[in-house]
């Protein structure tokens, strides 16, 4: 009788079927789809207006290499694009050195007061103290670029550059006012980066220093930070790849003179700081001057990417040898 | 006595120094102490975790601390070197002397205090640094930095953990690719190499199989040679293979502490018996 029952009953079909459940699973699913094209599409557009722009053009326009040799724009040691045609250089190198000059001030003085707060944060304060620093570098890091900017420019230069190194022969605008302020703006995304990597590592590593005899900066530079070491070191990349791309304040305080040189105190442009330069002022749609801006564009591009590349690969060597 | 038959098999002290005598109250000419808490008690904030517990730890010889879990056994351990005082707001009373000097005295250098008695955990705690690394640590916060005394070290202390053998020709490599029992046996090592006089271990075979316990057990006979040992076991046929004298802690007290073997198979406390025989805890 209970198998006779068994097999009258209608067994769910396995079978796909229409219901309100599966469409909406359907919809949701494309609108997340959505989203991540969208940004596919756009580094795809972005990649796309580079290109066409710099190296391949699309007739009757021609592209900037067509108008600069490869040459000229890598070797070429002069960028003085908006002088008239028969002066203008194109030689990218003075802005390649600016953005490093700059970059590498900012990380010698934002990597180490960032992960030197990041230690003081998470292995020597207080409750009570990191309750008061952690949100003055919060504050610290919600500060417009521009006001940075200015404070180089107004603060920092006349009162403390030109009084130390005036006698360099430093200027009113230059390489290193730049740097300090950039370097000043990545302290916070450092300290809060490594803070939150340094607090991860095991309380247990830090008692078995302890138990050794080792005493707090023992622990903390020994222990702590070389066990932390590879998301201390992708928390350097990523500020870096922030002060490469900084633009208003170094535009602000470095000046705006393409310059191959590697001497702090003077003029300096960056790339980014060429580009929005010559944005303020009036572009002829289609000239070289125009052009050149994309193929500036391009390097940083090609520079970021490297350098995001590169992290990748430290990491996961770090990964490797310690995993 | 069910009680007397299912310990007097494993309480067979393979050395035969049975003569160092537990406590004062166990009677006969007692060892030199080389800890001794009197009436100590100990807070964690207001919770008190510890209370009147007086013990003499005897040199070169093993002490066993054992009792359910809760009771204060790593509390106690950790104040024997200071361990706590990492942790906010913990207070010890009473005293707590290491060859008759008060540890909490306030002029106390707690590093070379932490130096003279080492400890080892229950979870190996390897650092991510390479096998010579993690070895070399504590002789190099030292200040040692010549590196044939550091080889020397590190292959003695290897050696005394019974290790050397199996990572002699990898001391370069990360000391997180060993196994569990091979990282405890490191981290004896580790701490072997500043050479304390005295070594904490918090439940170390705990996490381990029955044949890297059995090395480690062997290790704790060997090592009691030269250092005087304390180990917190839930193991109740370790603390009676390994120890000479055991203390039964119960509830932030000390129940009972005498020889092992007076301790396994005539308890004195109907605690201690209730907890050895599995009927409590
Ligand atoms: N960091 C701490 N803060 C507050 N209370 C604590 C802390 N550590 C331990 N205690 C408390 O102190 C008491 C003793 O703990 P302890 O760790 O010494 O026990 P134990 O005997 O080692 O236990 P187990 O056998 O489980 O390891 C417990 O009641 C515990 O809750
Ligand atoms: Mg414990």
């Amino acid at each position: 009788m209970s198998s006779a029952g068994r097999s009258r009953r209608e067994k769910p079909s396995l079978r796909r079927a229409f219901s309100w459940l599966r469409l909406r699973e359907e919809a949701i699913r494309c609108l997340l789809f959505g989203c991540a094209l969208l940004s596919v599409m756009t580094t795809l557009a972005i990649i796309f207006v580079l290109v066409t722009e710099t190296m391949i053009g699309i007739p009757p326009h021609t592209s900037f290499f067509q108008d600069v040799s490869l040459s000229e724009f890598f070797l070429g040691t002069e960028w003085t694009p908006n002088f008239s045609a028969e002066q203008a250089h194109y030689g990218v190198a003075p802005l390649v050195c600016g953005t490093l000059l700059i970059t590498g001030i900012s990380g010698l003085i934002g990597l180490p007061t960032g992960l030197m707060i990041a230690v003081y944060l998470s292995e020597y304060a207080s409750p009570k103290a990191r309750s008061i620093c952690k949100p003055m570098l919060e504050m610290l890091a919600g500060v417009p670029t521009v006001v940075y900017g200015y404070f180089g420019l107004r603060f920092l230069t006349p009162y403390f550059i030109m009084p130390v190194f005036g006698g360099l022969g430093a200027q009113g605008y230059n390489a290193l006012c730049g740097g300090i302020v950039v370097g000043i703006m990545i302290i916070p995304m450092v300290a809060s980066l490594s803070e939150d990597v340094l607090r991860a590592v095991p309380n247990s590593l830090r008692e078995s220093g302890y138990a050794l005899g080792a005493t707090k900066f023992d622990v903390s530079a020994r222990i702590v930070v070389p066990s932390a070491l590879s998301g201390v070191i992708a928390s350097f990349l990523l500020a870096l790849s922030r002060s490469i791309g900084e633009t208003m304040a170094v535009a602000i305080c470095a000046g705006n003179m393409a310059n191959l040189s590697l001497n702090p105190l003077e003029a300096t442009q960056t790339m980014t700081a060429f580009i929005v330069n010559v944005m303020q002022g009036e572009v002829v749609a289609g000239s070289t001057l125009e052009k050149s801006l994309y193929a500036v564009a391009l390097v940083l591009f090609v520079m970021t990417l490297v350098m995001n590349l590169v992290s990748q690969l430290i990491l996961e060597k770090f990964r490797e040898a310690y995993q | 006595m069910a009680l007397v038959k299912a310990f007097t098999q494993f309480v067979d002290p393979p050395s035969g120094s049975t003569s160092a005598e537990a406590s004062p109250e166990a009677g006969g000419t007692p060892r030199a102490a080389k800890i001794e808490t009197v009436n100590m008690g100990f807070f964690y904030g207001t919770h008190q975790a510890l209370r009147d517990i007086s013990l003499r730890i005897n040199e070169c010889a093993v002490t066993a601390l054992i009792g359910p879990s809760g009771c204060g056994k790593s509390t106690y351990l950790r104040s024997l070197n200071r361990m706590n005082d990492i942790i906010e707001g913990t207070r010890v009373t009473g005293s707590v002397t290491l060859d008759g000097e008060d540890i909490y005295a306030r002029d106390v250098d707690v590093v070379s205090l932490r130096k003279r008695v080492g400890m080892v955990f229950q979870k190996s705690t390897p650092f991510p640094k390479s096998i010579f690394d993690n070895v070399a640590f504590g002789p190099r916060i030292a200040g040692l930095t010549n590196r044939t005394e550091l080889t020397e070290i590190v292959e003695r202390s290897l050696q005394q953990a019974a290790l050397w053998n199996e990572v002699k020709d990898r001391m370069r490599e990360s000391a997180m690719a060993l196994s569990g029992g091979q990282q405890q046996r490191l981290c004896i090592a580790r701490a072997l190499a500043t050479s304390p006089e005295i070594l904490l271990m918090d439940e170390p075979a705990s996490a381990l199989d029955p044949a890297s316990t059995a090395r480690i057990e062997d290790l704790i006979f060997e090592l009691k040679q030269n250092y005087t040992i304390v180990i917190v076991t839930h193991n109740m046929q370790q603390a009676a293979r390994i120890s000479e004298v055991t203390a039964f802690f119960c509830q932030g007290r000390m129940v009972e502490v005498g020889q092992t073997k007076q301790l396994f198979t005539n308890p004195s406390q109907k605690e201690t018996e209730d907890y050895i025989t599995g009927r409590f805890g």
